[in-house]
């Protein structure tokens, strides 16, 4: 049996999932001959640490009934540096303005030997060659599946699946919210603001969309993209944005009345980096609805590659999250 | 020119060759040729298209070469205007003089609007139109698009543009 230690670096949405995950996953990766053993977890107002293993089904019910999981006051640079492990899951909110908190985790992480899971894409907006190389020098994976997509393999499909292509371009809808109601608006042929309520009592988009609607979570993904498939060290500010809010239903439906949808699209290729909203023809394999998340990789040996899937969620990001551990099992 | 001209040929073998020969001969070159060898004319030949790239000077010469050789022309145009997309633009697209838009493509003498669908909800709210845009080549689409993307932001309009060429591999 190999017992691997990891800490839940934030226990939102995404770091609940995790739990779940493990949970649920227990059984069958003993059977596989690994033990995936959570000796820390942390929240806004404080942690719990138990060396021996966190019993994640009582910290799960806790977080739900008191609204956090802190047993002590440590902090989550506390359990990053202090307790032994071996992977720190990073999955607490996406800050783009300066990456903070994950960005100092993820760092310390690094410093003290760790490998860093990570579902947090501010940090790797801002600086992902800087972390990049962090995690080399000190001779530890980086793995960050969830921080585009989703639930959808985007980084193994390219890394793993098709290496020795070279990958010409990268075209997909990468933020499950805009393609949310672009999807209602056409159908329903209701104006943008009634729908972006709609969504958010849904719980499928914040109380604040701008991240979503003006197209930043958008651009933060093709960043992550164009660092991690092109090598390109681009930051948040090479993007050229343009969000959804300006798009009326009569816009949708001359579009469809023409056979094209429209669609918020991200585009990496040639250098240059766009998210803006486009014409795509009904048929193509972009064209997918609801809060569905698509990529199309064009690549010199293979042609083209789409995949496609759940772009967010609790359990479907940490699917992803749950690969990258088990890579990092399976390969050190 | 680009001409592209309709023939009509008779239904035995060895006629295909003689209907192309003579713009070779007179140095076209030859982009497309569609033969629909199932749809016949009431005269039971058969119809086909074929769009070529040749001196303006020798097409009347090309005509009667045909015709010498028992090949029906039934039709000949020029097409000029060979590259299309469509795009849609949202924002107050009446009050910002639509004229001077399209006349903003007209005027370059290589692109044309050549369909416009216009949509306006009410006086106060911005309205939406979906254009069609032709131009003689890929390049001059291109310019088209660029000069209309200016004009877009000066008026305050967004543009809707497709998704890029190369995805049309999918």
């Amino acid at each position: 049996m190999k017992t691997v230690r990891l800490s839940l670096i934030g226990f939102g949405a995404v770091g609940q999932g995790v739990a779940q995950a493990i949970l649920q996953k227990k059984e069958i990766l003993k059977r596989q001959g690994i033990d995936l053993c959570v000796v820390g977890i942390s929240d806004s107002k404080g942690s719990e640490i138990n060396v021996k293993g966190i019993d994640l089904k009582s910290a799960l019910e806790r977080k739900k009934q008191k609204g956090t999981v802190a047993k002590s006051n440590d902090s989550a640079l506390d359990i990053i540096r202090d307790v032994e492990h071996q992977i720190v899951v990073e999955a607490t909110p996406t800050n783009i303005k300066n990456g903070e908190p994950g960005l100092s985790n993820m760092s310390a992480a690094f410093n003290s030997g760790r490998h860093v899971v990570t579902s947090n894409k501010g940090p790797l907006a801002l600086c992902f060659l800087q972390l990049k190389e962090t995690a080399e020098d000190n001779g530890v994976f980086f793995r960050y599946e969830a921080t585009v997509g989703g639930a959808v393999p985007i980084f193994n499909l390219i890394h793993e699946s098709l290496a020795g292509n070279r990958v010409i371009g990268i075209e997909g809808i990468l933020n499950g919210t805009t393609n949310y109601i672009l999807t209602r608006m056409t159908q329903e042929r209701l104006p943008y603001e009634l729908v972006l309520k709609e969504a958010q009592e849904l719980g499928i988009a914040e109380t604040d969309p701008t991240y979503d609607v003006e197209g930043i979570d958008s651009a933060c993904k093709l960043v992550i993209l164009a660092n991690s498939v092109f090598r390109e060290a681009a930051t948040y500010r090479d993007v050229k944005v343009t969000g959804i809010t300006k798009i009326t239903p009569e816009a949708l439906e001359l579009a469809s009345k023409n056979n094209y949808v429209v669609k918020l699209i991200c585009e990496a290729g040639n250098g240059t980096l766009i998210v803006a909203p486009r014409l795509v023809p009904k048929k193509h394999p972009l064209a997918v609805g609801g809060t569905l998340n698509v990529a199309s990789i064009l690549t010199d040996l293979a042609g083209r590659i789409t995949i496609s899937g759940k772009g967010a969620g609790s359990i479907e990001t940490a699917s992803s999250i749950l690969s990258d551990i088990l890579y990092i099992v399976r390969n050190s | 020119m680009i001409v592209s001209m309709t023939l009509e040929l008779k239904d035995i073998p060895g006629q295909l060759v003689l209907a192309l020969a003579p713009v070779s001969e007179l140095h076209g070159n030859i982009m497309s040729v569609v033969h629909q060898h199932e749809e016949k004319t009431p005269r039971g030949t058969i119809p086909v298209q074929v769009t070529f790239e040749i001196d303006q000077g020798v097409l009347d010469e090309l005509i009667e070469k045909l015709e010498k050789s028992g090949v029906g022309v039934a039709r000949v145009g020029e097409e000029r205007l060979r590259s299309s997309t469509s795009v849609v633009l949202i924002g107050h697209i009446i009050h910002s003089d639509i004229g001077d838009t399209i006349d903003r493509i007209d005027s370059t003498g290589f692109a044309e609007v050549v369909d416009l669908s216009l949509s306006m909800p009410a006086i106060e709210k911005t309205s939406s139109a979906y254009l069609v845009i032709n131009a003689e080549g890929e390049k001059e689409l291109k310019n088209a698009l660029e000069i209309l993307r200016e004009v877009a932001i000066k008026k305050d309009m967004l543009m809707i543009e497709p998704i890029k060429h190369n995805s049309k591999a999918a």
